[in-house]
């Protein structure tokens, strides 16, 4: 339970800091420290992130660092993608599921370490 | 809520200017088509991302955002965070018809998670984020042989 906790929170910093990581750490926080099945703990995930994603939200507005149109059109055309990708993780088995999604974690180090690479030589930077 | 309501209006005055925050070229090119289609593109991708696999899907967002619509990381993290609200929520409820969700769990993630968000949101304005996305991508590898040996 406190090891959830903590997930929870680096989870939430994470996600602050870098726009990424509120599920990919919630999903193995609620398999690991929780118990929960890859199906569950993907579902649960989904939840949780909504209202980090909210106050996350409100105060990057505050900063004045969200598109709002971009962010509201990109909400709404990703709903079909959504219902598609929902129902592929149902159709699947746990196995397969978790399998795919600790290959998912790997990609998304390996395009962490990336970024950071760019960031320091500058060529992305605004 | 009048100092906060305030404050949004600074903001909106300050940002059609094209002040900080807003990927300079693009807030001024307009909705062009091709914008768009870009936007419906990542939209997609990020919606399966975020359904089959229980993330937001800014791992897909961000860095889309970066290359075809030329943000700047800052602006991509935020208004791929506003997206996100939109797509978990939609995924999060399709998945509570499958009766997946466990409330209680969700609830003791996403309560400290919150005050997490509070801190990094805080500390981006301060901080280069290279070393504490290198530092994640370590705990993400490690997560992952967890997940699998275990």
């Amino acid at each position: 339970m406190i090891g959830a906790i903590a997930i929870g929170l680096a989870a939430g910093v994470v996600a602050g800091l870098l726009g990424v990581g509120g599920g990919v750490l919630f999903v193995p926080g609620l398999v690991l420290f929780l118990g929960l099945d890859q199906h569950h703990a993907e579902a649960t995930s989904l939840l949780a992130i909504v209202p980090v994603a909210i106050v996350g939200t409100y105060r990057q507005d505050r900063y004045g660092n969200v598109v709002r149109r971009d962010a509201l059109l990109l909400g709404l055309l990703s709903l079909a993608g959504a219902a598609a990708g929902v129902a592929l993780a149902n159709a699947l088995s746990g196995a397969v599921l978790r399998d795919a999604f600790a290959a998912l974690m790997v990609l998304i180090a390996a395009q962490l370490v990336q970024r950071a690479g760019v960031d320091r030589h500058g060529s992305k930077k605004a | 809520m009048l100092r906060l309501g305030t404050r949004g209006l600074v903001w909106r005055a300050v940002s059609t200017s094209g002040l900080p925050g807003r990927p300079l070229g693009q807030a001024a090119a307009g909705p062009s088509l091709q914008h768009s289609l870009r936007l419906m593109a990542i939209g997609t991708l990020a919606g399966l991302f975020s359904g089959l696999f229980g993330v937001g899907g800014g791992s897909v967002i961000v860095p889309l955002l970066v290359l075809w619509l030329g943000y700047g990381e800052r602006a991509a993290t935020a208004t791929s965070l506003a997206a996100i609200v939109f797509i978990a929520g939609f995924a999060a409820a399709l998945q509570g018809l499958y009766g997946n969700v466990r409330l209680l769990d969700a609830v003791l993630v996403g309560v400290p998670a919150i005050g997490g968000v509070l801190i990094g949101t805080r500390l981006q304005q301060r901080l280069p984020p290279r070393a504490i996305a290198l530092l994640f991508a370590a705990v993400l590898v490690a997560s992952a042989v967890e997940l699998v040996i275990r």
